[in-house]
This record gives structure tokens, C-alpha cells and sequence, in this order.
């Protein structure tokens, strides 16, 4: 076994740049991360349809949006959440009530379904979702997400809904 | 400018904008669109097109005596394209179109197309009220919102992911700037700055 034997030029080097990087506030301490909420995204509300009905899928189906719902602050999953789906699909417009479509997250607080493939509509490929207060307890916030997609040909669109508690 | 080179140019100008409107045509978006959003993206394009004719036609580039009258007729064209562009869409999805209109669209490319939009009305009532105005005013003014309307419709429909193909579109856009520029520099508005 070799004895390390720095070097003046080492020890200094390592010494001052501990220091520096003690001193600078760089390092951030180990403590439990607090989930920020998701805020309603511009334009998210547009078309909705308050109230639209559970499905078991939109239209014929293909593309799949999934997601989860957790709570704000310490992560924990929300079950039976309603979350409402829309887009501009290969079957229908926004504004047309057969592109909307409501699910509930399950007990791991995740929501998956299944709906026409969502093409570019108003210059983006994107989606819209809605946590509405007003069709739950009432116990978390009202939240619109209007995600876009990476690529036109993606199948599939994930979400993730933090809400924050009223 | 020769009969011959006029023909040539006029022939390039169609050829551009002929090419960007098939290949639109051609957009499998446009299967899963009613016909008054089609309309909408189409009216778009056309005014797209007509931003490369109208530099041209100041220029004399394009024709001779009566260039000067069909720039004034095209620009009352370009109106129209853009009211019958943001009437389609806002019948198409009333709550986006507001939401561009009050610049808090979440889309990138909107309020570059607002910006142009506005820039054009105003050009509009600058061009009805010039004869009130004086030359400086007219033409300072003039100048300075075409380069509004060029710029902000070009970054507009780059931006959009929507029924233009994109070498087409990217040909169109090039060829509308560089009208544009050209025309800008022959025209040396800016000596009237002075």
C-alpha cells in the first residue's frame, strides 16, 4: 500500500477550494424536498368542459396520456382524483364534447387513458388536463395543464399533478 | 428591366409561392379539420405569399405603369387575409384566439403574429389618412411597419407546426425577407430620417 504524500501546491490547492466552496454556500445540506405545486399553465382551461363523464376511453382510442396526482409538500399519492382529458385528435376538435373525457386516479394515485391520436391543432401538438375542485371534495386547488408533445408522432403523453391543498 | 427578366422573375415568384400552397395541401393535418379552420390556415399562407409580392411591386420589379396601384390593391388583400385568418380560427377555438389577442397566449409564435397584425391595421389608416401626413411621415412610417409586418409574420410562421411543409415554408419565408430587405435598401427611406 502507497502512503499518499501530497504535495505544498496539493494540499493548499485542496484546502482553499474546500474553504471556498464551504464559504460560498454551494453546498446544499441533505433535508426532505418539499413538492411545489403545479400551477395552472396559460391557456389550460380553453375548451374545457365542466363535468365532462368518466369514460373508459375516448373515441377509438391509441394514443395513451397517463399521469400521476400527488399532494403538494410531501409527495403523497391521491386516489380516486378526477382528471379531465381533451385535444385537438384525429377524431374531433377541441371544443367538440366526443374529444373530452374524465378518469379517477387509482389508490398509487395514477390515472391512464386512452384516447385518439392527438395531432398539431393552433401551431402545437399538445393536450389539456383539469383537476376541478368543483367535481372533487373540494379539498385541493383547481389546476389546467396544457402540455405540449416532443415530437407529432409521440403515442403517448405523461402528466404529473401536484395539488395544493385549499 | 428587360420583358424577358420581368417574365423570369414573375415565373420564380409563382413557382415559390405555388410550391408552398400545394405542399399544403398536401398536410395529413388537414383530414382531421373542419373547413373553417382549413380556411384559416390557408388565408395564413396567402398572406405570407402576398408579403413577397408587395415589396416587389414598389420596386417596379414585377410590372410596370400600374405597379403602384396593385400594391395598394394587394395590401387591402393582405387585410382581408388576416381578418379572414383570425375570424376562421377564432370560430375554430374562440378562447385561444382571445388569449392571443390579450398577449397571454401560452404559444410562442402568437404574439409575433399579433404584433404583425397590428402593425398592418395600423398601416391600413396610415395609407387612407397619407395624403394628410406629408411624404416624410408617410414613408417613415410606412417603412418602419413593413418591417414590423416582414418580420414578425416570417418568425409567425416559422414557429407554427401546422399544414406548411417545411422546406417549402422555409424558401418562402427566406425569399419575403430578402423582398423585403432589398427593397428596403433600394427605397433608402432612411434619408428622410435626417
Amino acid at each position: 500500500m502507497t502512503t499518499p504524500n501530497p504535495t505544498r501546491r496539493t494540499v493548499v490547492a485542496t484546502a482553499g477550494a474546500a474553504l471556498l466552496i464551504g464559504a460560498s454556500g454551494l453546498t446544499i445540506p441533505a433535508r426532505a424536498q418539499s413538492l411545489a405545486p403545479s400551477p395552472t399553465m396559460r391557456g389550460g382551461a380553453n375548451n374545457y368542459r365542466p363535468g365532462a363523464p368518466i369514460v373508459e376511453r375516448i373515441g377509438g382510442g391509441g394514443f395513451w396520456t397517463t399521469g400521476t396526482v400527488r399532494r403538494a409538500s410531501d409527495g403523497a399519492p391521491l386516489a380516486g382524483r378526477r382528471i379531465q382529458v381533451w385535444a385537438h385528435t384525429t377524431e374531433g376538435h377541441e371544443r367538440d364534447a366526443r374529444s373530452h373525457g374524465a378518469v379517477l386516479t387509482d389508490a398509487d394515485g395514477v390515472f391512464r387513458i386512452e384516447m385518439p391520436q392527438i395531432v398539431p391543432a393552433f401551431g402545437q401538438p399538445h393536450g389539456h388536463l383539469a383537476y376541478d375542485t368543483d367535481y372533487d371534495d373540494g379539498s385541493f386547488e383547481t389546476v389546467f395543464l396544457r402540455p405540449v408533445m416532443a415530437r407529432a408522432s409521440d403515442t403517448s403523453l405523461h402528466v404529473e399533478f401536484v395539488l395544493r391543498p385549499v | 428591366m428587360t420583358l424577358l427578366r420581368r417574365a423570369l422573375l414573375w415565373a420564380a415568384l409563382a413557382l415559390a409561392i405555388a410550391a408552398a400552397l400545394v405542399a399544403a395541401a398536401q398536410s395529413p393535418l388537414l383530414q382531421w379539420r373542419e373547413p373553417v379552420y382549413i380556411i384559416a390556415g390557408f388565408s395564413g399562407i396567402v398572406g405570407l405569399a402576398l408579403l413577397l409580392v408587395q415589396p416587389l411591386l414598389v420596386t417596379g420589379l414585377l410590372s410596370g405603369g400600374p405597379a403602384r396601384r396593385v400594391h395598394i390593391w394587394t395590401g387591402a388583400g393582405l387585410v382581408l387575409a388576416v381578418v379572414v385568418h383570425v375570424a376562421g380560427l377564432w370560430i375554430t377555438s374562440p378562447p385561444d384566439v382571445v388569449d392571443v389577442l390579450l398577449f397571454r397566449s401560452p404559444t410562442p409564435f402568437s404574439i409575433w403574429g399579433a404584433v404583425a397584425m397590428w402593425a398592418l391595421f395600423a398601416t391600413a389608416i396610415l395609407a387612407a389618412a397619407r395624403k394628410r401626413l406629408g411624404l416624410r411621415i408617410w414613408r417613415l412610417g410606412h417603412s418602419a411597419a413593413a418591417i414590423v409586418i416582414v418580420t414578425g409574420t416570417v418568425v409567425h410562421a416559422w414557429l407554427i407546426q401546422g399544414t406548411m411543409e417545411y422546406v417549402t415554408k422555409g424558401a418562402l419565408c427566406l425569399l419575403v425577407l430578402g423582398a423585403g430587405a432589398w427593397t428596403l435598401r433600394r427605397r433608402r427611406v432612411w434619408r428622410m430620417l435626417r
